[in-house]
């Protein structure tokens, strides 16, 4: 066991300082080129230019005015327009086929949450239904969120943002098509085994093997174009963005084979790889998607470069390094070894490395551009999801000590948590990008600016409720658990109020969604004014009330 | 209003400039190779951390001699704890009497990874929206009691948030058949002439949770030192 933690320290070590002599050596020659790569995303002329296609036209007149006063908005002349034109149109079928799917599931998976959380505070509400019990309908939420909503939707951002960042057409889109399918299809297979009773018993990993495979073969038509076209790059620079989303695309089904493969693991061996794998799809699939949402609409939406191209260099080899070993935080107090634990929570706090690295890059980026949140939708929702990005690591950091550990484990604390990082920062990030998105994959303009409004306020009210509500009953939960005099049933009773109050958000977040799907699809079958192109000549009667709605 | 314009396309043809001027040898930047291999290089030291290392030093670990297989009752019941999701509100993990009062609520001793050798897939669990369960067989062995309890938790416990279990009973009018197990639920919970039957995975559930008892020791006894009696 000492030769174990020797070579393990040894091991730490050396490769703490692979790590950083990999950065300073690729931040070395950055000083040259890292200017040109930080604005690659930008067409000639189209620096100092804003962008949203979400907004409307008086709104672009406005964000363009809060961002450079006294400077028009032009059009563009580029053979690069051009470029990217062909990029877009080479994706635009696969990716409004995949972000449709995902609002279909985002729905679905909403309704599952709704109904878990009713569930946890009146048990005796719908349990005729084998389907509908507790233990199903939550793991069947968490999948349809985790491989339903957030893969579809990050999978549709990535692939309209790999061949608009290459100015490359997208290489073999039918395969994407096909693959994108092949993963739906998983995700029902796997949704219809847990609501019938064939789960897996891992959390995270429920999907049986069958349903796997479905969802490996898909994810591999999907992932194998993006990096096709990415070796046929016309661009000479990799964006920040392409980083995040090429590294994703191989982690990801390294971590779902090794995880799903039939026979492999056994009793507490599983149980690190279970947290391995469920910290690390966070982590090393969903994290870096957004983050390449996010690095590439706020620059893109503000029409200034990112703050620190070094930053996000340091951001990006630091997030790969740390985040993929902090899966045993979940096993703090477990039957598992203890050196395993413990780097897992030293890990868990240098996680404040990347974490900063990317909160001073795009929060610098934003400040002084506040007024830029009144006009444009896409960048509302991404700002909130680049600072809920930022509160939930610093949250996850804390919670991995062992003092902080011992009270929140084993309750609803860490859902509130988990939560925080999956909606508050992944999902608002996703709606902002499909905000951005659609307009161009449709040709279409959002028909009614109103509704962008009630989904923003809708979810962020409803998440706060969701968030504040469950961070506290799950603190007293702990506490309680933690007094040797407090009787096991009490901790159950003190949470109810809380529950209660969950279930309130949930539903005006499940209300928001339903607000957004059916403005995404009045969008789909092109309801609403034309308002595409020089159309729009009197600004919208909208306009001052968002602004006031966003001073409050 | 100033004219649009010129004076940024010119800083940023002046970085175009730049960047080709100091794309020349050695200049060090992202590029696919080095995505690829570094993030490979990292998955790896993370894979070989979280999941081979602890695969070679459990790989060998005898089971205990207090613990027994699970029967192939058991073992079926242990499936329809998987179905029905019991993991995602009880834990199978009481944790040290160092780091928290679990001993003392009847949960049992810290376990030791033998006794999760029969244990795949783990059910250690993240929730204890219920008590721990890795000792509920020690702590409440009776077979009429868990499973009136599935049938309704809040005739046994009241207040307890756990969900009944309708679909895993027949319920009746008239007199259960031969070979039938009928559930003795509380006065005031059964009804005249009605039946409840438990179904064979309600009953195959109660022994797969009668079953789980590590109240034996987790380390074999050490040899007793031979000394003369003082």
């Amino acid at each position: 066991m000492d030769f174990t933690v020797g070579i393990l320290l040894v091991t730490f070590l050396l490769s703490l300082l692979a790590l950083f002599v990999f950065i300073a050596s690729m931040a070395k020659g950055l000083f040259g080129s890292g200017g040109a790569a930080a604005v690659q995303i930008f067409d000639d002329d189209e620096l100092g230019t804003v962008e949203d296609p979400a907004a409307t036209q008086a709104q672009r007149g406005s964000l363009q005015r809060a961002m450079d006063p006294g400077q028009q908005a032009e059009a563009r002349t580029s053979a690069d327009v051009a470029a990217r034109k062909r990029a877009d149109q080479s994706s635009s079928l696969v990716v409004g086929v995949c972000l449709t799917l995902s609002v279909v599931w985002l729905v679905l998976a909403s309704f599952a949450g709704l109904i878990s959380s009713i569930k946890l505070h009146s048990p005796d509400w719908w349990v005729g239904m084998e389907w509908l019990t507790f233990g199903r309908i939550r793991p069947v939420h968490l999948n349809l969120v985790a491989y339903g909503w957030c893969s579809m939707a990050g999978i549709g951002v990535a692939l309209w943002l790999i061949p608009r960042l290459l100015k490359t057409e997208l290489v073999g889109a039918k395969w994407a098509l096909i693959g994108g399918g092949l993963w739906t299809l998983g995700v029902v297979a796997g949704t219809v085994a847990i609501s019938t009773g064939h789960s897996d018993g891992l959390e995270w990993l429920e999907y049986p093997w069958q349903a796997d495979i479905l969802m490996i073969v898909g994810g591999a038509l999907v992932g194998f174009p993006m990096w096709l076209t990415l070796l046929r790059r016309k661009v000479e620079h990799l964006y920040v963005s392409v980083w995040y989303i090429g590294a994703g695309l191989l982690w990801f089904p390294i971590l779902f084979l090794i995880a799903n493969w039939p026979g492999l693991h056994f009793g507490v061996q599983q149980a690190t790889m279970n947290w391995w794998f469920g910290h690390n799809v966070l982590g090393l699939w969903f994290t870096p998607l957004a983050l390449a949402a996010s690095y590439y609409f706020i620059p893109k939406v503000l029409g200034k470069p990112i703050h620190s191209y070094n930053l996000s260099l340091l951001g990006f080899w630091s997030l790969a390094f740390f985040y993929s070993q902090v899966g045993g935080h979940h096993l703090i107090g477990g039957p598992v070894p203890s050196w395993l634990i413990t780097i897992s929570i030293v890990q868990s706090m240098m996680m404040v490395v990347p974490v900063f690295a990317v909160a001073i890059n795009q929060h610098l980026t934003v400040l002084g551009n506040f007024r830029a949140l009144l006009y444009s939708p896409t960048l509302r929702f991404i700002v909130l999801g680049a600072m809920m990005y930022t509160a939930a690591s610093v949250q996850g950091s804390l919670q991995a000590l062992r003092s902080v550990n011992t009270v929140t484990h084993f309750t609803h604390y860490t859902v509130a948590h988990a939560h925080l990082g999956l909606y508050g920062f992944y999902t608002m990030i996703m709606f902002g990008s499909i905000y951005f998105i659609m307009p161009r994959v449709m040709k279409w303009e959002w028909p009614y600016p109103w509704m962008i409004s009630a989904h923003f306020w809708l979810v962020l009210v409803g998440f706060g409720v969701y968030f504040v509500g469950l961070s506290f009953g799950g603190w007293y939960q702990g506490l309680a658990m933690l007094d040797k005099d407090t009787p096991f049933m009490d901790t159950v009773k003190l949470t109810l109020p809380y529950l209660q109050a969950r279930s309130i958000g949930g539903g005006l977040m499940t209300l928001g969604h339903l607000v957004f799907a059916a403005h995404f699809f009045m969008m789909g079958w092109k309801f609403g004014p034309r308002r595409l192109g020089a159309a729009l000549l009197k600004p919208p009667a909208l306009l001052p009330r968002i602004g006031k709605g966003a001073r409050a | 209003m100033s004219p649009p314009g010129p004076p940024k396309s010119e800083s940023r043809s002046a970085q175009h400039e730049g960047s080709h001027a100091s794309s020349g040898a050695g200049r060090f930047e992202m590029d696919e190779l080095r995505l690829v291999v570094g993030s490979m290089v990292i998955l790896s030291g993370a894979t070989a951390l979280l999941v081979v290392l602890p695969y070679l030093l459990l790989r060998d670990e005898p089971p205990p001699p207090g613990l027994k297989p699970y029967t192939e009752q058991q073992l079926k019941g242990r499936q329809v704890y998987i179905a029905n999701g019991c993991l995602y509100c009880h834990s199978q993990q009481p944790r040290d009497i160092a780091q928290a009062p679990d001993a003392l609520r009847g949960w049992g001793r810290a376990p030791v990874a033998g006794d999760y050798a029969y244990d795949t897939p783990h059910l250690l669990g993240t929730m204890r929206t219920g008590p721990d369960l890795l000792n509920i067989g020690a702590r409440q062995p009776s077979r009429d009691w868990h499973l009136g309890h599935l049938y309704q938790p809040r005739a046994y416990t009241p207040g307890s948030t756990m969900p009944p279990y309708p679909f895993l009973f027949d319920v009746r009018q008239g007199a259960a058949q031969a070979g039938e197990t009928v559930v003795t639920l509380p006065p005031a919970w059964s009804r005249p002439g009605q039946v409840v039957v438990a179904r064979p995975e309600a009953l195959a559930l109660v022994e797969y949770l009668i079953s789980l008892d590590r109240t034996y020791p987790a380390l074999a006894p050490l040899p007793v030192p031979k000394k003369a009696p003082s």
